[in-house]
């Protein structure tokens, strides 16, 4: 090995000490360098943490954003989101190819530069939007594309390009209780302390507070499971993952309100006995990190973090920020934690839940950023206060991000039942064909259901609402979905391994026009198994936008079948394309018909 | 005291608190189908081939703690097909080659597909290229016949104390990765009289030259159908 590479692994093991729960957290640091993973420095870093070598080489193949193999020295990624590409990121991608000299999952001859594709990056508001080497650039027109492609030509540093280029706009429209909260940090804090924990849980109880990020569990059983389960350490986790495509309500939070949701994970961190906290960061939201350090630091010079908090003995918590590196899945609470264990981010077998065996087995709290960051009203205001808002089962507000086909794309924050028809006024939304409310894992409402409310009871959702104009084909919107479950699918379980593959598959069989109605039926059956049989959440909510668009949207699946019962997804004639080239024959002779043969 | 009861397809079937579904159902005589769940080892709960019906849900047997008084449906026209479909999804994201392996007539995956009378791959094949590795003096590894059931990786892991086996990638794309930095299982210390070498229910690990010592048409599951052969045996039940 390069003596530079050893040294680098040494570095790295110096800064995150050798412990093999930081095992991804090292990767990432290691990659930082050279951009991929040369095999000898795996083989190093395995023998220096004591791990056998392939379970190393086994997390950097699960991770998106890790390469043991080398990807150019800038590698930049296309989020790939409908809305993105609604925002003509296509377009984009191949002007910026062009201009380079390379195509898409290339990397260019002198190892410069690849291009790809990635999942949504949470910036639909401010699309198309891209990675460069893991920084976020938003906002992509031509202008900007060919600026960057001028940077790369001239192979200036990240660190030198204009700033300007990774900053984002936070695009809030309708602030409510959260986002109006001016409190000073601490606050809320000194509040909670001063209750005395016990009255603190019980402020939480009385505030209905229900989970934020996507399955509505009441926060308060979750605290009390964890605070009652026997061990002397607790961990607070906060969900910073937000892979849900057309999702960035926590984006915002973490850039304009960071203080609230660390001040969140603090009061958790009160309540249930906890010392080690975590804030699980999506990869895709690097940028935002040297600011949540700082306000970390911060935090901690004034008391809010660190030994007896508030002035409280005994009361002794800090927080750690983990990067994920570009795996969906990891969203999910218990592939989130074998992620922060430095793992491959795999769903656990439930039971035991977190609450009792977590992160490397102590009872653990993982919360939504905008849930942790909601804490604070409660600990401000009181429970009641915050029960007074919302609806009967959904207490307080949500915030919603807005993206699509509408005139203010950006943060909402509603009392929870508003209906989705005022939330498409307030955005100015405009002959509407369908929103999206919840991602790809959510539920897709025709005009005639505009009239639903937004609430756990009704329409739930963890923050997406993704609008559609009557120009849209929501059959593409569907397949775009699924292509992202089947490249998100983590792969444990067979039905949604492969039963994403083959769903994605024969919707790219419908958007070649070959679809024929015996694959309607085979699309039905798949979605029925994958809600069925699968591991977690991910593959039984993946057939969700088909399901819905069958439903609700059948004439823009129908328009994509070929009137016969049955073709084949094999195309006869194209598997000759090759043989045409080699022997430079393009005449009728050297083609075969798709039709098949009446005899059959 | 009397022991607490579920029922399984409408029988009795007794269980210990904290005992899975499918471990008491076993220790009742009771087959339900289970490709990567192995008595030696915790429940992994990958494969769902042991997909159980209970109040309505769809749910991992080898997984799922049994409950008093459930009522849970295993052997129906429903859930059977379910399992099928399962079976077909493995059968089409490898290679498998029945008739040209070497595993044929001992392989739990083609075993099943006969005992739930599988007959039609159904979907298309996604002929996936995985290349072998003949490097080992002892040992073959034909990676496009695996399951990922980890059941070498536990092996390895935790009986045989080495590690030799991980899974990598992702979805679709997941493989198995040998404990080398060549990738090549002769760079390991893998050994053929590891309790991994002869665990994998399919043909990825197998043995060189002895491929063909028991004849085709007397093999294990030529002789009795896989849902027999799959029950513990009677002395080590009672
Ligand atoms: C595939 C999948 C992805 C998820 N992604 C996220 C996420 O990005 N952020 C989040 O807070 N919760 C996500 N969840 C939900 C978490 O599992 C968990 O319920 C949540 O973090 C709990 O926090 P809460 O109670 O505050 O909502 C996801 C769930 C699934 C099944
Ligand atoms: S449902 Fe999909 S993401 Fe979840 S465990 Fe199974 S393969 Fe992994
Ligand atoms: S090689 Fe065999 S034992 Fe190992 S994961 Fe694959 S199928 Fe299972
Ligand atoms: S045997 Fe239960 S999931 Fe495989």
């Amino acid at each position: 090995m390069a003596l530079g590479a050893s040294q680098r692994v040494d570095d790295v093991l110096k800064r995150f000490g050798e412990r093999p729960e930081y095992l991804l957290q090292m990767l990432i640091a290691l990659q930082e360098t050279e951009n991929w993973l040369p095999p000898a420095a795996l083989t190093a870093l395995a023998s220096a943490l004591r791990l056998p070598r392939a379970r190393v080489e086994g997390v950097v193949g699960f991770y998106s954003f890790l390469h043991a193999q080398p990807v150019g020295r800038y590698r930049l990624l296309f989020s790939d989101n409908i809305i993105d590409r609604m925002l003509g990121s296509e377009v984009l991608m191949a002007r910026l190819c062009h201009n380079l000299w390379l195509a898409p999952g290339q990397v260019s001859e002198d190892g410069l530069a690849s291009v790809d594709v990635t999942s949504c990056t949470g910036l639909g508001d401010q699309g198309p939007a891209m990675l460069v080497n893991g920084r976020a650039v938003a906002a992509l027109n031509e202008d900007r594309i060919d600026i960057i492609c001028e940077l790369i030509r001239q192979k200036l540093a990240l660190d030198a390009w204009p700033a300007e280029l990774f900053e984002f706009e936070n695009n809030i429209h309708q602030r409510d209780a959260l986002l109006s909260c001016a409190a000073p940090p601490g606050d809320a804090l000194q509040a909670a302390i001063a209750m005395g924990r016990d009255a603190w849980l019980n402020q939480v109880q009385a505030s209905r507070l229900r989970g934020r990020g996507g399955a509505g569990f009441t926060t308060a059983v979750k605290w009390l499971a964890c605070r009652d389960a026997p061990a002397t350490e607790k961990i607070v986790v906060c969900n910073a993952d937000e892979g849900e495509p057309g999702t960035f309500k926590d984006r915002v939070l973490l850039s304009a309100h960071a203080d609230l949701v660390f001040e969140g994970m603090t009061l958790a961190a009160w309540a249930v006995g906890a010392r080690r906290g975590f804030l699980y960061l999506r990869g895709e939201y690097l940028n935002l990190r040297p600011a949540l350090e700082a306000t970390l630091a911060r935090r901690r010079a004034d008391g809010w973090l660190g030994a007896s908090i508030g002035g409280a003995v005994g009361f002794d918590f800090d927080i750690e920020i983990h990067l994920g590196a570009g795996a969906y899945v990891c969203g999910e609470e218990t592939a989130l934690l074998e992620s922060l264990e430095g793992k491959r981010g795999t769903p656990r077998i439930r039971p035991p839940f977190p609450v009792t065996h977590g992160y490397l087995g102590l009872p653990t709290v993982v919360n939504n950023v905008e849930t942790l960051a909601k804490c604070c009203l409660i600990a401000l205001h009181g429970g009641a206060a915050f029960a007074a808002t919302g609806t009967a089962q959904s207490a307080g507000t949500k915030l919603l991000s807005v993206s699509g086909d509408c005139a203010r794309p950006g943060i909402y924050e509603f009392p929870f039942g508003v209906t989705v028809r005022q939330v498409l006024d307030a955005c100015g939304a405009i002959d509407t064909l369908a929103v999206q409310v919840g991602g790809a894992a959510g539920i897709t409402l025709a005009p005639y259901e505009f009239g639903r409310r937004v609430a756990f009871e009704d329409v739930p959702t963890a923050g997406a609402f993704m609008v559609f104009n009557d120009t849209r084909d929501m059959f593409d919107v569907a397949h775009n979905f699924v292509q992202f479950f089947a490249h998100e699918s983590c792969g444990f379980c067979t039905p949604c391994r492969v039963g994403t593959s083959l769903l994605a598959g024969t919707l790219d069989k419908l958007a070649e026009g070959k679809g024929s109605p015996a694959d309607l039926l085979e699309i039905e059956d798949l979605d029925r198994l994958l809600k069925q049989a699968s591991h977690c959440g991910l593959g039984s909510a993946a057939p969700n936008p088909v399901i819905d668009g069958l439903q609700k949207f059948r004439p823009a699946y129908e328009r994509h079948l070929m009137h016969a019962d049955f073709s084949p997804a094999f195309d006869l004639d194209g598997a000759l394309r090759r043989a045409r080239q080699i022997t430079g024959r393009d005449d009728a002779g050297a083609h075969l018909p798709q039709q098949p043969e009446a005899s059959r | 005291m009397s022991q607490p009861t579920f029922l399984l397809d409408g029988q009795s079937v007794p269980f210990d608190d904290g005992q899975m579904i499918l471990e008491a159902a076993r220790a009742a005589g009771r087959y339900i189908p289970h490709l990567c769940w192995h008595p030696d080892f915790p429940p992994h709960g990958s494969c769902k081939l042991c997909v159980v019906k209970v109040a309505g849900r769809h749910v991992s047997a080898c997984a799922t703690p049994a409950r008093a008084g459930a009522e849970v449906e295993s052997d129906t026209p429903e859930i059977n097909t379910e399992r099928r479909t399962l079976l077909q999804m493995l059968f089409v994201e490898g290679n498998h080659f029945c008739p040209a392996c070497e595993k044929s007539g001992d392989c739990q995956l083609q075993a099943m597909a006969y005992d739930l009378e599988m007959t039609t791959p159904r979907f298309r094949h996604f002929f996936p290229d995985r290349p072998v590795d003949a490097s080992h003096p002892e040992v073959l590894l034909d990676f496009n016949r695996c399951i990922y059931c980890e059941l070498c990786v536990r092996a390895s892991r935790e009986q045989d104390g080495k590690a030799v086996f991980a899974l990598t990638g992702r979805g679709i794309n997941k493989k198995l990765a040998v404990n080398a930095e060549s990738g090549r299982l002769a760079d390991t210390d893998f050994s053929a009289d590891d309790k991994a070498a002869h665990i994998c229910p399919v043909g990825v690990i197998l043995k060189k030259r002895v491929g063909f010592a028991v004849p085709i048409g007397e093999r294990t599951y030529d002789r009795a159908p896989l849902h027999e052969v799959a029950l513990p045996k009677s002395e080590d039940s009672a």
